[in-house]
């Protein structure tokens, strides 16, 4: 039972940084209805920034998340200008859009790998010092607590921004209905170089988490969540935030418990996948339903 | 003589190679030429390769037999994909199809037969330079006699605007079915020749990146005639050597210029590579006439 | 009666585009379906081309039930159709677009061609002079080898047309076949379905220009907010009290 609860948390940890990224990649397809798959680049290249900043430049990891998820979102402004912009006017936009991206994606690995080489590299050890709580048998650490303390924090914070802000209003009403958007005097590029930013600031941050509790980081670590962001955004319907959010946290979840069950880590994104294409084939728009953006 | 001896020496395994890729981007033509973007076509070269694979070694079926068996399996598993996800448009067909390869990976990575993830061993190195290319030479007729058939139309016809199509009389989820099934043949047919040319294949191979290299394949190359897949897979796959030879060793810069060249394809030859060597069509004259000069 | 819509709803969510609308499309006629904008023309015409099912409601063409048809299946039947917002192949030329069309006419199959026999090549060569002579029917015949995205807003719904025409359809629906045109492109336009009609092909035409539809039409259907008001003749239907009003507005006609 104990064991139980044990891996129900963890898959919360987990979950709360699949849905911290799964939230950024969202974000554009709902705003844009492409698919951004250089998002997991974004996301790699903010976790290493961050180390780079602690490691090299000598900073503590309160001063270097910022900085890093700054940097993180200055790669989306350069990938909609470089990637998306020119395309936006082409009847085949989603199309070479994804393309596009791929081709953005590939670079920027090329550039993580070129900075810090093919091997796994850590944060160093004394980054964080976790504190470890034990109670009923489960085992928590501060770290992960802070982690999913900020994966909400955000998450939380970028559904308020889209709620309640001017920027954020505008930001639905491009993903409503761009044309009339525009109409309403809408500066539209600019507002989809502003959603650009956010998301792959949000990528990046979660990059950096999920560095922090993977301890290991690698210029391809973003292959092993691409997909499965992916995953999350189908599951909780494309373009929907709280979907995005509770995709999440559902992945994570199935994810722990299939080991658990299975007692092996092969299954594990079996599961996952057959519920992908199960979903995509009974109902597209996911469970929570197309809600987009409009609802964020 | 004695040089071309030496050449086979040296670069043997790459011409191979570079033929298996020409294939394989052969059967995403297809079913891109009927404007269905595939992400699967990886798998079914998978499931080509493990069913011939699995046939030769451990049931001592025949070569050509095996390639048919191969070929036959994945076109069959096609035939059943496509009925369902091919109801999906755009970038759903493409996380379907992408699920579906995972699946397939997993699938193989946990399966006794297949060998696990060490992958399938001992396969005689049946296939020869000179089969692929007869192969590549047989597949490449049939696609360009198949482009002016009834069923060539209908493709071009559903690529350029589905809904007009079954207007005129196009039964679309047959011809789309049809253009999945066939390029699922020719995937498995690359898959079955290619596992007896290196005594072993590994789940891996088939994943998402190998999905993603062909599409990137037929982008860089061109997918709106035969050739243009050809030519890219040939372009990409010798690319390390082509760089090698230019004096460029380092592997962050190669794979750097990689997604350099497909990002320069996709924003300033949407028709690739091939585009460049094609007779121009006319334009000029219509300007005119849309302005109302060319008309009394 | 070549065509009969009997009865025909169309609701989407919980707005009712068509409340039960029935008329009929004489054999050799050229039918207008006139009304104003969100009468529900082209609602119509997508159902009759199968493209949106209806909610309910029955369709005969031929005295053959059809409403549960998908949409090449009544294509095959012989209803050939344009859009209203121009849906061409944009990368094919003017000559690729019309021999696209040819789909239900021509066999192409694919085992002469792979053999190269020379029938395959003979029969192709006469599917290919049928296309130009089409396109010289629609006043294309230099504009063949262009791509269809780089002709002017008329060209693109002639080759519409042209395209249609292609099938040899027994039964042609025009969504709005001279919109945007200048009056020469009109006048030219009127008499191909002039010429069209008197071969006998029956045409059911959308059109806002009722010069246009007055000129050409024996039988004119008018909708508004998606029922039928009338059927009749352009002078009966001229004359009806509530097509002036659904036509001028009620103040005109106190005045």
């Amino acid at each position: 039972m104990n064991l139980f609860l044990q891996q129900l948390v963890n898959g919360l940890f987990i979950g709360s940084v699949y849905g911290l990224f799964a939230v950024g990649y969202t974000l554009v397809f709902g705003v844009l209805d492409i698919l951004n798959l250089a998002h997991p680049a974004v996301f790699t290249l903010g976790g290493l920034t961050a180390l780079w900043l602690v490691e090299t430049a000598g900073l503590t990891i309160f001063q270097a998340f910022p900085i890093a998820v700054l940097i993180a979102g200055l790669l989306g402004l350069l990938l909609d200008r470089v990637a998306f912009a020119p395309l936006r006017h082409r009847a085949d936009t989603y199309f070479s859009g994804l393309i596009s991206s791929i081709a953005m994606a590939i670079m920027f690995e090329s550039v993580a790998l070129g900075v810090f080489g093919a091997h796994t590299v850590r944060f160093p050890a004394n980054t964080v010092t976790p504190t470890i709580w034990r109670f009923a048998g489960i085992t928590v650490t501060s770290l992960q607590v802070e982690i999913v303390l900020v994966a909400f924090l955000l998450m939380v914070g970028l559904t308020q921004f889209l709620k309640h802000s001017r920027t954020g209003k505008a930001i639905r009403a491009v993903a409503e209905n761009e044309r009339m958007a525009r109409l309403l005097g809408i500066h539209v590029d600019r507002i989809i170089a502003f959603t650009f930013f956010i998301s792959s600031a949000l990528g990046g941050a979660a990059g950096i988490l999920f560095g922090l509790y993977f301890d290991a980081m690698s210029p391809d670590m973003g292959r092993s969540i691409e997909l499965k962001g992916l995953a999350v955004i189908v599951l909780g319907g494309m373009g929907s935030i709280p979907g995005a959010i509770a995709g999440g946290l559902a992945f994570g979840l199935s994810e722990v418990l299939t080991v658990a069950i299975t007692g092996t880590s092969n299954l594990r994104d079996a599961v996952a996948f057959a519920v992908l294409f199960a979903i995509l084939l009974l109902r597209p728009s996911g469970i929570l339903g197309r809600s987009r953006m409009r609802e964020a | 003589m004695v040089h071309l001896t030496y050449f086979f020496a040296v670069y043997g395994s790459l011409i191979n190679f570079i033929g298996i890729n020409v294939l394989l981007a052969l059967s995403l033509y297809v079913t891109l030429s009927a404007g269905q973007l595939s992400l699967g076509n990886a798998a079914f070269a998978g499931i080509g390769g493990y069913t011939a694979g699995i046939l030769t070694t451990q049931f001592g079926v025949p070569y050509l037999l095996s390639l048919l068996a191969g070929a036959l399996m994945a076109a069959i598993v096609g035939f059943l994909l496509g009925m369902p996800v091919l109801r999906l448009r755009g970038v759903f067909l493409a996380m379907a199809t992408l699920s579906f390869g995972e699946v397939v990976r997993i699938a193989a990575i946990n399966l006794k037969i297949t060998g696990g993830a060490e992958g399938l061993l001992g396969m005689p190195a049946y296939t020869k330079t000179w089969f692929i290319y007869l192969v590549i030479a047989v597949v490449g007729y049939f696609l360009s006699r198949l482009r002016y058939s009834r069923a060539g139309w209908s493709f071009e016809s559903i690529r350029e605007d589905e809904t007009a199509a079954s207007a005129m009389g196009i039964n679309t989820i047959y011809y789309k079915t049809l253009a999945f099934t066939i390029g699922a043949f020719i995937a498995g047919l690359a898959g079955a020749m290619y596992a007896h040319l290196n005594y072993i294949i590994t789940p891996g191979e088939f994943g998402f990146s190998a999905a993603v290299n062909l599409l990137i394949y037929c982008i860089v190359g061109g997918s709106r005639v035969w050739y243009g897949p050809v030519f890219g897979a040939a372009l990409l796959t010798a690319l390390p050597e082509i760089l090698r030879g230019i004096g460029v060793t380092a592997g962050p810069i190669r794979m750097f210029v990689n997604g350099l060249i497909l990002l320069i394809v996709i924003l300033f030859l949407p028709n690739g590579l091939i585009s460049l060597f094609q007779r121009r069509r006319k334009v000029a004259v219509s300007v005119l006439a849309g302005a109302g000069i060319g008309d009394n | 009666m070549l065509l009969e819509i009997t009865q025909i709803t169309q609701h989407f969510g919980g707005l009712c585009a068509l409340a039960g609308v029935s008329f009929g499309v004489e054999s050799g006629s050229v039918h207008g379906l006139i009304g104003p904008n969100g009468a529900g023309k082209t609602t119509l015409i997508n159902i009759l081309s199968g493209i949106t099912p209806a909610t309910s409601g029955t369709l005969r063409f031929d005295d053959r039930r059809i409403d549960t048809f998908p949409a090449h299946k009544i294509a095959s039947l012989g209803i050939a159709r344009t859009f209203q917002n121009i849906r061409l192949f944009p990368a094919l030329t003017c000559l690729e677009n019309v021999i696209a069309g040819q789909h239900l006419i021509a066999e192409r199959p694919l085992l002469p061609r792979l053999l190269c026999l020379p029938g395959a090549i003979r029969q192709e060569a006469v599917y290919k002079q049928q296309s130009l002579d089409i396109l010289v029917r629609v006043g294309l015949a230099d504009r063949a080898d262009f791509s269809a995205q780089h002709l002017s807003y008329g060209e693109r719904r002639r080759l519409e047309i042209a395209r249609a025409l292609a099938s040899c359809p027994r039964l042609l629906l025009l969504d709005e076949p001279v919109a945007g045109m200048r009056r020469q492109e009109m006048l030219s336009v009127a008499e191909l379905i002039h010429t069209l009609s008197q071969e006998g092909m029956t045409i059911l035409l959308i059109e806002h220009n009722m010069a246009f539809v007055m000129e050409l039409c024996s039988q004119i259907t008018v909708l508004n907010f998606g029922s039928v008001i009338t059927t009749g003749t352009p002078a009966e239907v001229g004359r009806h009290p509530e097509v002036i009003e659904a036509y001028l507005g009620k103040s005109d006609q106190d005045a």
